[in-house]
Formats: structure tokens, C-alpha cells, sequence
């Protein structure tokens, strides 16, 4: 109804700063996000119909501006846009076979940066986050302490951290206690 | 803790990101419906539990959520290799030890050499 | 003044920098970087504690990790306090306050002294003989006598306030063990350019350095070599350096804790500091540089304070400057021992006699003894010690009999000779072989990929040492793929070449039953009690370890192990080799129960999942439960009220006028693409393909087996997308049944899954007044009974954002589910309740949810159901579809068990009081005077009160239960047998009318 204030928009983790000179943390800003899946058949009209090419190898990912696409799995991307796109309207427009759901509201993320951002994530992720190994723009579902995330490497010292909203209180306040350790 | 290669990721990862998915190669009848209390038994409740290399599932649950398959051996936990989801299961070119012949603690204890 | 022990000029501490601590309540003053152990024996403290089961006065044994007998408690303050610390690992810092353990009322008086009396009662295996019976005493009388009498010490009872922390780490190769072997080969590996961890347990690195006072390593004294190395490979950016830390534990795939005490050392540490951290290595190669560790002698009252390990005398005089005697002497069986005579003659401390077991010691110890003056007695042992609290004497004997010699002693250094370190190696699963020549266990057979250097691997010729550790670091850097350049070398010398060693007991130790020669000192085993196993029949290692308990203390029996194992092969006479090894367990050294919680704690033990509406549902009083990892919000107790009637009024409100209630952590998972139906269909017992668009159904799912897994209403948004929800406890496991089949049983289905869980805040408002509450806020959507009827949903909007809406009701009401994208969950949560609670509504929790459904016979997946039931013993046969010629359990549903007569089956259970409300879990019988063991027929799986009803109602599954409508059953209870009458599922509102309002 017209008169009706239209509701407003709570974040999780608002107001929520941390972590040390090593590794701040900050709650990053809504975004929209679709987890998409589709074949290998797919894949080009949908990069096409995204504007970002989406990434096939395993652990990278692609980026066009503030639009980001990860690959999770062999059919399976994140595809984020930091400036709240209607992804799922982009997608649609492809008019090939796939799935996207939106998951804009199901995760939210925490930016880690700083020299100790590896060892911050280390605290509580058992993957080998070292440049070599995990470089600029790797991506990666993972494991972190009890909670699930997905990893990106936006910069050497800067980690995007996504995970479920209701996850997000013990990600932050695990990364808090990871970023402390990482000041020594 | 284990370090699994995941096929699909083409890493190795740890343990904690995957799930075991017990026994590999047990194909579901496509006649479900119709096969007997014997065959049901044999695909539904009956596992070899073998001491030595047994050919498992595991998914990558908090990787690329893929289900895959893998060789390993229950004694030394070594892996013999991991393949994708419906490949055939691979000749294991070395030959699949025996008990006796692998090395365990359990073998160490009460009678080292 | 530091100590009336320490010698001016001697060890490696720094006189000027004193700190104070107290022992028993005695103020003490140490230097900084004693460990308790040097700084008490500097202050001529060498009684430290009783001994476990006997009660015997016990000193300082080592200086090391492998100490069984100086277990103190260390405290900083009331709450940071730790028993069972060994004094020779911990280090001093001003302040601390240190008290011996296991004494009462004071440790130079101890009444539990008696069992040393009364020892003849306490031979080996007595646990098992003599607390077998009554079995009522052990409670009482058997198990606080063993904990009084066992020496474990007595844990805080406050909260610990520290905190630790943990991290994952990866490197190219681990070198544990930072002696000459480990910077060796940690240093090779590092200039090949390997990411390189280098750990000890020590503060320093050096290993045997620190008691070495002879070796030559490049040109200068091995100790100072060791520190100029350490801080060498420090400054490396590509090595990690960690002191303080001791490897633990070797786990599967080169995993390897390794755990860092971070201020435990410290007089003040920064509140920031962990206490300890917890590094969790995954290397590519492990170079184990262990070491050894020396044996002591068996032989007649080996225990008494002063009796300690020829390297910790060294040790402390050496590295700490502290003499452990004025008159002290040496009984050994290695030439190791003569160097610590060496070193404390030079000192200037009487050195009483070299009593040595062997009839020929090592040409060049014995030389340059007879060169220092010192008086060796080759071919001797000692058979006896004398005094209370601290040695006084020994008795020594030529070997083979004859008379004994008493020498006066305040000290007694003993060697048996070393046993190389293999705990780790044993730990990765590596076999060990005996090496017959020198008489002992070394790595044998790998597991993993690591290698063993120096000591711990047999070697022990220093130059060997080191070129074997250089060969391995550089193998294994390249091995890991470094590819750097500069190959290291090294060259060392000793001052001796060392022979001899020993295993069992020495001459002196005797045959005899009544000699306590001991051989685990934190156990009080002593040779007899082997001897008496083999003789009581435990012919296996493994049943003589359980048997006497040897090596089974906290130390893992470092020392014991081989002594243990060489008696026990000579009473069986057998070879050593054929009587076994124990296996070596992680950890090495006991590990805090902080480090391995680490940061698992308060907050972070467990992820607490909140709902987008949380904050409202504590703001309004909400009580909450637990459900998986989820808060949810279980009744609102207004002033005044208990649970039971706050229950009462929100049951009674959602009928009379409406509820709202917080959904949203019911699992749901998006279902999309053009085989979507063909999935579901195979998925659930229902049939989906005539399911249409903007419609709903029920759904059950089963396990192959034939019983329910799951069950949940399916929503179908557009021809290829389904929105389906499950219990809020099984989301995660649905998702993951439905991934298993999906990809490895019907991969040729185009369709995908995805979890929405989170994305939706689901908002389920509930009764007669729902529609008027929720009508003028939602956009686009004819909320009317004919264009919206009981299952639909639909897309649109509430309050301006997007809404998926459910026409769906689990109270069975007129009742809609709003779902809003979750961060509009709050606001709109708000708005909502804004024009409900005018009405007279009430926001409700899940215990009114559970009554509601109760009432209606609606069924909760886990509570109503076990595992055991099929759709058929739930009464919901007729969401099984008849026609699809296949689905997950279809198979299972017709296995002859699940087809049988009288298979236990939901009900309804009406009391026959109306006002008793039945306990959940009872049983149920049909004759409540039927002699016990009685009949049970089924059990009570719900059960509350209804206000709606008037009257208590229950849910149970009974055998045969759909035949005995009517019939009248017991549920017999401790007090009372109760009554009750067996009816269908459905408490109110039996036609449903209700959902169509
Ligand atoms: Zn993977």
C-alpha cells in the first residue's frame, strides 16, 4: 500500500568494527549476490548476459568493475555486485538453461586487511592462504572455525569474507580473536 | 587429520572440508521397485568393511560441493587416488597391500619386529 | 643472593637480573631464566613431592621434559593456577608462587608415608585385587583413598581467565628439535630456500648444548655456535623460529601440533598475549630431531632426593650455574656420566667417586679422570642408599658379591645410558626396529614423509650428526620443491667419544621381592613389580604395562619404558625385540585443556544463529530454546506468568484472535530447472508434476530404507522453480540427501539446489483475524479465500519490498507465511505486529507452536518420529503416491518388517483425567498388573496441555495402535499407573474448517 513506509533495511553485523593495526575488519557494504549453476554449454551466454566472464578453473575468479564472479565448484558460481545489481534479472536475460537464486540477504561479508589478514583467517581456516598458493583474486568455499565461508583474495592483504548471515556474529568474532593473535 | 586431493578443485584440501560418504560403486537399482528382499539387503545394508583399500565417496562439502571417489587405505589412511563421480573405478597400477604387509601401530604393538 | 648452590662464574644466566618467588609459602630468589628446578636446587631444595602410591620423598630427577618426579603447583593468582607443572620446564618469573603437591600436612611430614609401611598391600596390580569388592565401597571408601593417595594434584576451581589462541599453518619442512641436528638441518633447508618451521621446547635452542660443556662446532663452543645459528636462521624471512614450543602430536598427512607457551614465562605478560598458542603445521616433510633421552639406574632406593640424571647436573651446573651437591657421586653404566664428574670437579665441588657397573669404562673418560684425581670403581654397583629427605650415602659393592663400602654423598648422578627419542616417529605410524648392536629401538620403516637425524636417529658421532642433518634438510627443502642455492657445511668435534649403556636393572637392584628399585618414579613401579606380572602371567608388554602400570603416568614412561621392557624380557627370557614395544601416543608432553579448546570458548564455542527478528523477541521478553544452532524464541511470559500459563494465553490468543511467530529458521532450499518436478518426484513420496504454479503441497521424504527422513510444504514458484521447506533441524542434512542423489544416482536431471535458508525472514501470522492483520500491507497479491486459498503462495510485496507468501498454516488456522528478503525481516516483522496487537494478537513461540499442531495431529519429524516410522505408522498413507514407478523408500516401505501386522503406529492418547498430562517418553502397557518384565506396547511422544481443548492431550506410537481406537491403556509411573484412551490424532477443530477462513 501506498502510504505505508516502506520497510527498512537491517543489516547484519551494523556498526560492527574490529580487529588489530595487523588485520582490521570491516563489515562490507549490502551487496547483491546470485548463487548461479549452470553447464559448461551455458557458460558463455551467461558471461555474456553478466557482463563478467565467469571463471572455469577451480580457486579463481573473474571481475568487471565492482561486479565479481567466483567460481565455487564445476557448475557453480558467486556472482557478487558490490553496486546492488538486479543479477537475477541478468541472468535471466541469457535464455539459457540454469539456476540463479538470489542469496543477496543470505550472506553478508567481512573485508580483512592488513599485513596479518592471512594469519587473522588462519586463525580458524585450514587452507595455505600464502600469496604462491592463494594469490590475488582466488576464491574458495571453505571451512572457518565452525562456519562456512567463501574466501576471496581481493588484494595481498585483503580478504572479502562471505558467509551466512546468522554465522556472521562468530566469523566476525572469530576473525576479532585471529586478528588480535596476528598483531604478534 | 587427512589431506584429501579433491579432483574437481585439483587441490589438496583438509579433512575438515570434506564428508565421508561411506562405500563407492554401489550402483541404485533402476528397478527399485521391483527387486527382491535379497537384492534390497545386499544394496541397501550390506558393506565389506575391508581392512586394506576400499574404494569410498567423499564429498567436498565445503569446497565444490562435489561428491567424488577415492582409493584409500584403512590401515595406513594412505589415499591411492581420487576420481571424479561416475568415472569407472581405476586399476590401482600398485597392488592393493594386505593386511599383514602394512605398516600400523597396531602391528607395532606386543611385537615390534 | 641467588641460592647458597650457585657458583660465581659458572652458567649462562645473568647474576644481576633476580626474581622472587615462593615454595610453600618460603620466599625464594632466583635468577631470570632458571627454570623452579635450578632455582630451587640453588637454594639447595631438592625435596620436591611424595610419591604417588608409597608416599616416598621424591627430588628433581632431570632437567627436562621426561621429569616424572617435581610435579608442582605453579600459580600466578588465585584463578591462574596449574597443578602437576614440572619444575624443570617451568620457568621463574617474579611472583610466582610454587607449592609441592600430594603432602599432608607438610611435605617434609607426610602421613601417607604409611603406605610406604604398608607397601607389601600395594604390589603391582593391586587396583585390580583389592578394590574389586564390595562394589558399594568403591564410591565411598576406594576411589577417594586412590585420589588422596595419588599424587595428581587438586585443579582450580575458578574459571580460567586466560585466553589461547590457534592457527593453521603450512610450511615446507618442520624441523622439531632445535639441538645440533635440528638448526643443522634447518639451516640447510632454509638456504635451499625452504619455508622452513624450526620448534623446541626449550627457550633456547641449543638441545645438549645446554649441558655440553666440550663440543666444537665451526670453530666455536657448541653452545654459542647454537645461538649464533638461531639467530641467524631468526632473521630469515622464510623461517619461522619457534622456542618454547614442543611438537606434541604427528596426526595423519603431515599434520602436526605443535603447541607455543606464550607467557607462561612471563612476570607481567600483556592482557593481550594468548597464554599459549596452538599451531596446527601442515608440512610438506618433517625432519625429526629429537634427541635422546637419558635412563637412570635401577637399583636398591634409586628414588631419593639427590639422586638425579648425570646431564641434568651437567645441565644445572652448566647452564644454570648451580651445583646440585657439595659432595657428590656417579653411578653409571655409559661414559657420559664422567663429563658431568668433570665439570663439577672443575667447578670445585667434591666429586665422591665414579661408581661404574661396567668392568670397562671408555679408555678416554677413565684417563682423564685418573688425570682430575677422581677415584673410579669399574666393576661396582651400588646396592643401597641411605637418608630421609635428601641421599646421604651410598653403599657400593664389587660386582658379584662381597662386602660393601659406605660413601658419604649429598648428590648422586646416575646414567644408564641414552634412549633415542622415537615418540614422534612412533607417532606417525613408523615402525621401529631394533638395532641389536647398541640395544636399541630406532626408526625403522617410514610412514610419512618425514626423516629422523642425530640422536634420535642412532646417530652419534657428532660429525655424522651433523652432516647427516645437513643432507636432510636440503633433501627434504628440494624434495618440497625449494630450489635455492647455497649448500651448507659444517664440521664439529666432542671432547670424548662416549661407549656403554644399559637396560634393567643393575647389579644391587636384586632378585628380591622387597627392594624398591625403581623404574617409574611417577608410577612407584619398581623392577619386582615387573618380575611379579611376567610371574602372575602377563607375558605381553602390553598386559605387564597394564598390569603395574608402568609407563602409564603423565610422562608416558620416557624413562621407564626400556627399563620395563629389558626386565620383562629377562624374566621371560626371551630377547628384548620379541617382547615389544608399547606404542607412543600423542601427545608427547601433557597439553592444557586451553590450547586444545583454544578459541572455542563463550561466544565462539558454537555459532549462536539468530534470527533477523532476534532482537525484537528479546526486547518483548521472549524466552529461548535451542533448536540445532538456532535461538528461537520460545514463549513471551508476560508479568507475572509462568511458562505454563504464558503457553496457555498464546494458544488460547492464535485461536480467538491470531498469533504471529517467528519461521524463519525453517530450513528451505530452492529447487530450480527443467527436471525440477522429475527431482522432487523421486525425492518425495508425492507426486509434483500435477503440483501447478502458485501452489502448495505437503511433502514427506524417506530414507531408502523406507522410514521418514524429513517432511515439509513444497511451493511451486514457475514450472522449473520450487521453494521447499524442511524441519528447522534438518536443512542441512536434506540438502545433503538431495545433493547425494542428485549427483551421483540422477545426474542426467538439469536441475540445481540451493540453500534460501537465510535468505528469507519468515514472519507466520496465524487465526481467525490473520488476513485482517496482514491485508493492507501487502501489494499485488488477492488475499481473497477463492484467488488465494489454503496452499498457495504467491510473489509480491509487503510493506514496499518483495515477499514470497505462503497461504499455509501449521496450527491449523487461517494462516499465512510472509517471507521478506531477511534484512526487511525486522521492519516488516514490525509492521505487522504494529496492526496486530491492537487487534488483541499476540506474538507467540515455538512451545505454542508445538501445542497448536499437537492439538491438530500435526506430526513433528524427530520428536513424533524416530527413525522407525514409515508414512503408514504416521497415518499420512495417503501422501504416498501409488502410481510414480519409483522414489527414494519405495523399495524400503514393502520390506516385509514394514508391512507386518501390529507395527507400532501414531495415535492419539486421551487421559482419562483430563487434567493429568502425561510424561513424553513414557511407556505404555495394556495390563497394568502384568508381572515385570512387562509388555510395553508403544510410547508417549507428545504431550501438553490444551487450553483450546480443556484438557490434556498426547500423541503416542503403539503397537497395533489404528486397531485399538477406543480402547482404554496404562502408562504406568513410579507413583501411579495412569489411565488413558486411545483416540485418532486430531484434538480440535476435526472437520478443518478452520483453514479455510
Ligand atoms: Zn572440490
Amino acid at each position: 500500500m501506498a502510504d505505508q513506509a516502506i520497510a527498512t533495511r537491517n543489516v547484519p553485523l551494523a556498526g560492527r568494527r574490529g580487529g588489530s593495526p595487523a588485520a582490521i575488519l570491516t563489515p562490507a557494504d549490502p551487496a547483491s549476490r546470485i548463487a548461479l549453476r549452470a553447464g559448461a554449454e551455458a557458460v558463455s551466454a551467461l558471461s555474456a548476459a553478466l557482463g563478467v566472464t565467469l571463471p572455469v578453473r577451480p580457486k579463481t575468479s573473474a571481475s568487471t568493475g565492482r561486479r565479481h564472479a567466483l567460481w565455487l565448484g564445476p557448475d557453480e558460481w558467486l556472482v557478487i555486485d558490490e553496486d546492488n545489481a538486479d543479477l537475477m534479472a541478468a541472468a535471466a536475460s541469457s535464455g539459457v538453461v540454469h539456476s540463479a537464486v538470489d542469496v543477496s540477504h543470505r550472506n553478508t561479508a567481512v573485508i580483512v586487511s592488513g599485513p596479518g589478514a592471512e594469519v587473522a583467517i588462519n586463525s580458524g581456516c585450514p587452507q595455505d592462504l600464502s600469496l604462491a598458493i592463494f594469490p590475488v583474486g582466488a576464491c574458495s568455499r571453505t571451512i572457518f572455525g565452525k562456519a562456512e565461508i567463501v574466501l576471496f583474495r581481493t588484494a595481498e592483504d585483503t580478504f572479502r569474507v562471505e558467509c551466512w548471515r546468522s554465522f556472521s556474529p562468530f566469523v566476525f568474532g572469530l576473525l576479532s580473536e585471529g586478528a588480535e593473535d596476528a598483531a604478534y | 587429520m587427512l589431506l584429501i586431493y579433491c579432483p574437481y578443485c585439483e587441490e589438496e584440501r583438509s579433512e575438515l572440508e570434506f564428508r565421508n560418504g561411506g562405500d563407492a560403486h554401489i550402483a541404485r537399482p533402476t528397478n527399485m521397485a521391483e527387486i527382491s528382499d535379497e537384492e534390497f539387503e545386499a544394496y541397501f545394508f550390506l558393506r565389506d568393511n575391508p581392512k586394506g583399500v576400499i574404494f569410498e565417496r567423499w564429498r567436498h562439502v565445503h569446497g565444490c560441493g562435489r561428491f567424488f571417489n577415492a582409493a584409500r587405505d584403512t590401515i595406513s589412511d594412505r589415499f591411492l587416488t581420487t576420481y571424479k563421480a561416475g568415472e569407472p573405478k581405476p586399476d590401482l597400477n600398485e597392488k592393493p597391500k594386505t593386511g599383514a604387509e602394512v605398516e600400523t601401530y597396531e602391528a607395532l604393538e606386543g611385537a615390534a619386529q | 643472593m641467588s641460592g647458597v648452590n650457585r657458583i660465581s662464574g659458572a652458567g649462562r644466566l645473568t647474576p644481576a637480573r633476580s626474581a622472587r618467588f615462593t615454595f610453600d609459602g618460603r620466599t625464594l630468589t632466583a635468577l631470570e631464566g632458571d627454570t623452579v628446578a635450578s632455582a630451587l636446587i640453588a637454594n639447595d631444595i631438592h625435596l620436591v613431592g611424595r610419591s604417588f602410591k608409597y608416599h616416598r620423598p621424591r627430588g628433581i630427577l632431570s632437567a627436562g621434559a621426561e621429569e616424572p618426579n617435581a610435579l608442582l603447583d605453579v600459580a600466578r593468582d588465585a584463578a591462574r593456577r596449574q597443578p602437576n607443572v614440572r619444575a624443570t620446564v617451568q620457568e621463574v618469573f617474579d611472583g610466582m608462587k610454587v607449592s609441592s603437591q600430594n603432602r599432608w600436612p607438610s611435605l617434609a611430614f607426610d602421613i601417607g608415608g604409611f603406605n610406604d609401611l604398608l607397601s607389601p598391600f600395594f604390589a603391582a596390580g593391586f587396583y585390580y585385587k583389592t578394590f574389586m569388592w564390595p562394589k558399594a565401597a568403591w564410591h565411598k571408601l576406594y576411589e577417594p583413598f586412590i585420589r588422596r593417595a595419588a599424587g595428581l594434584g587438586v585443579a582450580p576451581t575458578e574459571a580460567d581467565p586466560d585466553h589461547y589462541s590457534s592457527r593453521y599453518v603450512h610450511c615446507d619442512v618442520l624441523v622439531v628439535g632445535a639441538g645440533i641436528a635440528g638448526l643443522a638441518a634447518a639451516l640447510a633447508a632454509a638456504k635451499a630456500g625452504a619455508k622452513v618451521i624450526l620448534c623446541d621446547e626449550q627457550p633456547g635452542v641449543g638441545g645438549a648444548l645446554h649441558y655440553d660443556s666440550g663440543t666444537v662446532i665451526d670453530g666455536k663452543p657448541g653452545y654459542d655456535w647454537a645461538q649464533a645459528t638461531g639467530k641467524a636462521l631468526a632473521a630469515m624471512d622464510n623461517v619461522t623460529l619457534l622456542t618454547r614450543t614442543t611438537a606434541f602430536g604427528y596426526y595423519n598427512h603431515n599434520f602436526v601440533g605443535l603447541v607455543e607457551r606464550v607467557t607462561d614465562h612471563l612476570a607481567s605478560p600483556e592482557k593481550s598475549l594468548p597464554r599459549e598458542r596452538l599451531w596446527q603445521v601442515r608440512a610438506k616433510k618433517v625432519i625429526l630431531a629429537n634427541g635422546a633421552i637419558e635412563r637412570h639406574m635401577v637399583f636398591a632406593n634409586n628414588d631419593r632426593p639427590g639422586i638425579m640424571l648425570a646431564s641434568a647436573g651437567r645441565t644445572y651446573l652448566n647452564h644454570f650455574g648451580v651445583a646440585v651437591g657439595k659432595r657428590v657421586g656417579v653411578y653409571t653404566a655409559h661414559d657420559s656420566a664422567y663429563e658431568a664428574a668433570f665439570d663439577l670437579k672443575k667447578a670445585g665441588v667434591t666429586v665422591a667417586a665414579i661408581v661404574d657397573c661396567r668392568e670397562k669404562p671408555g679408555e678416554a673418560v677413565l684417563a682423564k679422570a685418573r688425570e682430575l684425581g677422581i677415584e673410579v670403581l669399574a666393576g661396582h654397583s651400588v646396592v643401597n642408599t641411605t637418608g630421609k629427605l635428601r641421599i646421604a650415602s651410598i653403599n657400593v659393592a664389587r660386582n658379584g658379591g662381597g662386602a660393601s663400602r659406605k660413601i658419604a654423598v649429598d648428590a648422586l648422578l646416575v646414567s644408564a645410558g641414552w634412549t633415542p627419542s622415537v615418540h614422534l616417529f612412533s607417532q606417525s605410524r613408523g615402525k621401529v626396529k631394533f638395532d641389536a648392536s647398541t640395544e636399541r629401538f630406532l626408526p625403522g620403516t617410514y610412514a610419512q614423509e618425514c626423516l629422523s637425524v642425530g640422536a634420535c636417529n642412532g646417530t652419534d658421532d657428532l660429525q655424522a650428526t651433523i652432516d647427516e642433518a645437513l643432507a636432510a634438510g636440503e633433501l627434504a627443502a628440494r624434495a618440497a620443491g625449494a630450489e635455492g642455492g647455497a649448500q651448507v657445511t659444517l664440521t664439529g668435534r666432542n671432547a670424548f667419544e662416549w661407549t656403554g649403556g644399559m637396560h634393567g636393572a643393575a647389579e644391587g637392584a636384586g632378585a628380591d621381592t622387597t627392594v624398591k628399585a625403581f623404574i617409574d618414579f611417577q608410577h612407584d613401579v619398581c623392577a619386582k613389580d615387573i618380575r611379579l606380572a611376567v610371574r602372575e602371567g602377563m607375558h605381553s608388554i602390553e598386559h605387564i604395562k597394564r598390569f603395574t602400570t608402568n609407563g602409564m603416568a603423565s610422562d608416558q614412561g620416557k624413562l621407564s619404558n626400556m627399563h620395563g621392557l629389558a626386565i620383562a624380557a629377562e624374566a621371560l627370557g626371551k630377547e628384548i625385540p620379541a617382547v615389544g614395544l608399547t606404542t607412543f601416543r600423542q601427545p608427547y608432553t601433557p597439553v592444557t585443556f586451553g590450547t586444545i579448546v583454544s578459541h572455542s570458548r563463550g561466544s565462539l564455542f558454537d555459532p549462536a544463529r539468530k534470527t533477523p527478528m532476534h532482537a525484537w523477541e528479546e526486547a518483548h521478553g521472549a524466552e529461548f530454546e535451542d533448536v540445532g544452532n538456532w535461538k528461537r524464541a520460545w514463549f513471551y511470559p508476560q508479568a507475572g506468568e509462568d511458562m505454563h500459563e504464558a503457553v496457555a494465553r498464546e494458544c488460547k490468543t492464535v485461536r480467538d484472535v491470531a498469533g504471529v511467530f517467528d519461521a524463519s529458521t525453517l530450513g528451505k532450499i530452492e529447487v530450480v530447472g527443467p527436471d525440477a518436478a522429475k527431482f522432487l518426484n523421486l525425492m518425495y513420496t508425492n507426486a509434483w508434476d500435477n503440483l501447478k504454479p502458485g501452489r502448495c503441497r505437503y511433502g514427506i521424504m524417506l530414507r531408502e530404507d523406507g522410514f521418514i527422513y524429513d517432511d515439509g510444504v513444497v511451493g511451486r514458484m514457475a514450472e522449473d522453480r520450487f521453494h521447499v521447506t524442511t524441519t528447522t533441524g534438518g536443512a542441512p542434512r536434506v540438502l545433503q540427501h538431495m545433493e547425494d542423489y542428485l549427483q551421483t544416482e540422477f545426474p542426467h536431471l538439469k536441475v540445481w539446489l540451493t540453500s534460501t535458508t537465510e535468505q528469507w525472514a519468515v514472519i507466520a501470522v496465524q487465526g481467525p483475524k490473520a488476513r485482517e492483520i496482514i491485508a493492507p500491507l501487502v501489494e499485488g497479491i488477492d488475499l481473497s479465500n477463492g484467488a488465494f486459498p489454503h496452499m498457495s503462495v504467491a510473489e509480491g510485496k509487503i510493506c514496499g519490498v518483495p515477499t514470497r507468501l505462503f497461504r499455509m498454516s501449521f496450527t491449523g488456522e487461517l494462516g499465512f507465511e510472509v517471507n521478506v528478503p531477511a534484512d526487511y525481516g525486522q521492519a516488516v516483522w514490525e509492521a505487522i505486529w504494529a496492526r496486530a496487537e491492537p487487534m488483541g494478537a499476540c506474538a507467540y513461540g515455538t512451545e505454542t507452536m508445538h501445542v497448536l499442531r499437537a492439538e491438530k495431529g500435526y506430526i513433528i519429524v524427530g520428536q513424533d518420529t524416530d527413525g522407525t516410522v514409515t508414512p503408514h505408522d504416521a497415518g499420512l498413507s495417503w501422501a504416498v503416491s501409488k502410481k510414480k514407478p519409483d522414489f527414494v523408500g519405495i523399495r524400503g516401505l514393502t520390506r516385509p518388517d514394514l508391512v507386518k501386522e501390529g507395527r507400532k503406529q501414531l495415535v492419539g492418547l486421551l487421559t482419562k483425567d483430563p487434567k493429568v498430562v502425561l510424561e513424553e517418553g513414557a511407556q505404555i502397557v495394556a495390563d497394568p498388573n502384568e508381572p515385570k518384565p512387562m509388555t510395553m506396547l508403544g510410547h508417549v511422544t507428545s504431550s501438553y496441555w490444551s487450553s483450546n481443548c480443556g484438557r490434556s492431550i498426547a500423541l503416542a506410537l503403539v503397537a497395533g495402535g489404528q486397531a485399538r481406537l477406543g480402547q482404554t491403556l496404562y502408562v504406568p509411573m513410579a507413583d501411579r499407573t495412569i489411565a488413558v484412551e486411545v483416540s485418532d490424532m486430531v484434538f480440535f477443530d476435526k472437520e478443518g474448517g478452520r483453514l479455510h477462513g
